[in-house]
């Protein structure tokens, strides 16, 4: 089997569900599907989904690496008030463009960092590691804002959020680029492999010579590098730090991202396309909702309702019937995975 | 000799007690709910301002969104034997206990921008906005505002099921109800936010043939509106005149946007509740005039010929 249909036989279930999801909603609001140029940018609701879907796409990365570890990240949503507050403010005390944008991802870098000593130097059990950083960030974010809705008027910085250029809206080049990057990164390198081998059995890959605690620190850190990205782009959004609800539950809309991915809470294996394909999904049931016209008492039934559906479409059981695993191969398929990871 | 600075000194004490009881000096505790928005914050300190303006001495306890500390904080004010309370309450049940404690006290209580559920001979008065009354002057702006002309109104709600959501939109609905001109094409939330608001319109204005068929927004709260007003500059048109925007709360971003053409009205929940409180105490306390039950705040319509950068500039300082 080629590398290719090897990868699309991997992705087959969330770009299948996508389609379905997409197929629906321009049934019911005709239109969906129409891309056009006004005003120098392309224009519609599935540029609405890529331009949406930038915040919980970034998490998606960072969520993505930290559960191949086997931990998981409450805390980006919090992450993403704090970054958000930090540019805001600097901003607005007429800091230039790359001082706002260098000292928001260090202060994300930070937090991921802080993260990573609980969980890798204090062996805190990661859910509630950062469930501290969760409760405490939105805190540090209103004293960074004194309380208040920050806003701004910095034309540059608001681009970020807003802007575009050659006509494609700037958050798409921010997510996918920091996508590529970390997923060349992981896959071009050992690194992935490492990970993978860190979130199935941490003390096995330290005795086999694998650095476990850096590998567990730098996942942390992009992380919390990836929530910073999203942080600025919310803020330059909107011209304003809104720290009570900047982010707020996107950490859940980043695991679901990565569950509906297919990557398993338990650590190991992960597929960093198939976790952003599962934001898009996600984006694209809210964008769908909204352009459809039903009474906002439905939303979270039609969201949970979809998610499901997808979740139960990719279960083992399902996926067999189906035919996107073949049983007779699935042993096959395992072995060339453990001879894969051991390489 | 003696005798005379004894009198002196006794009718000095009189006089002192004297100024003490009267209605200069009163003091008054506050159990504000916290801090959790703007609007609270603005309402905290307009509520020491009315109360330095009159000459009121404001203890004030913050109870971080909690009950049981607003709980506590009452009973520090009936130990301290203040002449009256305020409260915001947190939530509207389990005050029986502690209102019965300042009733047996002699402490009139009066609660502030929310009702509770309690007997109404437990508290003095209570002072809040009426949230159906705020959505139907916005209603009834549009409808005199737009005439005769059709028009295709879009809603962004509230938080789902919330109190405010639920009201400002029957309001609304109250408001234009006359003028069938006016329909409200399409409905959803934006969880009071700007993101979500901005996020919505944009799918609004693609639904609703590239926006050019949205004759106006109606906001339940200006936040959504700013977020909005974004989104249809971002999608080419112009907010203000291709679109109206008619938002509640009267929060100072707004006043900006107003000022620049970009929203046209807005409906004020105003943070000054204490001002009313501290005048129906006054009548209470010197005539024992026994105010209504329920105090009905003025909800003021603020449009762009209401030299919106003043208001501006008043209200920006106050904490929102």
């Amino acid at each position: 089997m080629t590398w290719f249909t090897r990868r699309l036989r991997r992705l087959a279930p969330q770009l299948v569900a996508l389609a379905i999801i997409l197929g629906i909603i321009s049934l019911i609001a005709p239109g969906f599907l129409t891309v056009s140029v006004q005003n120098g940018r392309l224009y519609g609701s599935l540029i609405d989904i890529l331009v949406r879907a930038a915040p919980v796409a970034l998490l998606t990365v960072g969520m993505t690496l930290v559960i191949a570890t086997r931990g998981i990240d409450l805390s980006i949503g919090a992450v993403i008030a704090i970054c958000g507050a930090v540019a805001a403010t600097l901003i607005s005390d007429g800091y230039s463009l790359p001082v706002v944008i260098a000292v928001s991802l260090g202060v994300g870098i930070a937090c991921g960092l802080w993260n990573g000593v609980l969980v890798a130097v204090l062996d805190i059990q990661p859910i509630i590691a950062t469930l501290i950083l969760m409760v405490a960030g939105r805190g540090i974010a209103q004293l960074i804002t004194e309380g208040v809705i920050l806003t701004f008027n910095d034309d540059t910085f608001a681009a970020l959020g807003s802007g575009s250029l050659a006509g494609i809206p700037i958050p798409i080049y921010l997510w996918v680029g920091t996508a590529l990057v970390i997923g060349l990164l992981m896959r071009r390198t050992a690194l992935g492999f490492l990970i993978e081998a860190t979130g199935i059995n941490r003390r096995a890959a330290s005795l086999a010579g694998v650095r476990a605690r850096f590998l567990l620190f730098s996942a942390y850190a992009i992380s919390g590098l990836c929530a910073a990205i999203a942080g600025m782009i919310v803020t330059a959004d909107i011209r304003g730090a809104d720290a009570n609800n900047a982010g707020l539950w996107l950490e859940l809309d980043a695991i679901l991202a990565v569950v509906v991915g297919g990557t398993s809470l338990n650590g190991g294996r992960f597929s960093i396309t198939a976790s952003l394909i599962g934001a898009l999904i996600i984006q694209s049931i809210n964008t769908g909702i909204l352009v459809s016209g039903f009474p906002p008492e439905f939303n979270l039934i039609i969201k949970a309702g979809i998610i499901i559906v997808v979740l139960t479409l990719q279960s083992p059981a399902i996926m067999t019937l189906f035919g996107f695993i073949k049983a007779s191969r699935r042993s096959e398929k395992l072995n060339h995975g453990t001879k894969e990871a051991t390489r | 000799m003696k005798k005379a600075l004894v009198a002196a000194a006794a009718a000095a004490i009189l006089a002192s007690l004297a100024s003490g009881v009267s209605a200069q000096s009163l003091t008054v505790g506050f159990s504000q709910i916290g801090s959790e928005s703007g609007w609270r914050a603005a309402e905290t300190t307009v509520t020491k301002q009315e109360a330095e303006k009159r000459g009121v001495t404001l203890k004030f306890a913050d109870a971080q969104q909690k009950q049981e500390n607003q709980i506590k904080a009452i009973r520090g004010f009936i130990a301290q034997g203040v002449d009256a309370i305020l409260i915001a309450p947190v939530v509207a049940t389990g005050w029986d206990a502690v209102l019965k404690e300042a009733k047996e006290e002699n402490i009139p209580v009066i609660l502030l921008d929310r009702e509770i559920e309690s007997p109404k001979d437990l508290y003095l008065t209570a002072v809040t906005s009426d949230q159906v009354f705020e959505g139907k002057v916005a209603g009834e702006w549009l409808a005199k505002d737009v005439g005769s002309k059709d028009c295709k109104v879009v809603e962004l709600q509230g938080t789902t099921g919330s109190s405010p959501a639920i009201n400002r939109k029957k309001g609304f609905e109250e408001g234009i109800k006359a003028a069938s001109n006016i329909k409200i094409v399409r409905s959803q939330t934006g969880d009071f936010t700007r993101t979500k608001g901005k996020e919505v319109m944009e799918s609004f204005i693609k639904a609703e043939g590239g926006g050019k068929d949205i004759c106006a927004v109606y906001a339940h709260n200006d936040d959504m509106a700013v977020g909005a007003i974004q989104a249809i500059k971002e999608a080419g048109l112009k907010p203000g005149t291709d679109i109206k925007i008619v938002s509640i709360d009267a929060v100072p971003d707004i006043f900006q946007a107003m000022a620049k053409g970009e929203a046209n009205a807005t409906v004020e929940l105003t943070p000054n509740m204490a001002g009313p409180a501290f005048d129906a105490l006054e009548a209470y306390l010197k005539d024992k005039k026994e105010p209504p039950k329920w105090i009905q705040t003025e909800s003021k319509l603020y449009t762009a010929a209401d030299d919106p950068m003043k208001v501006y500039e008043a209200k920006k300082g106050l904490g929102y």
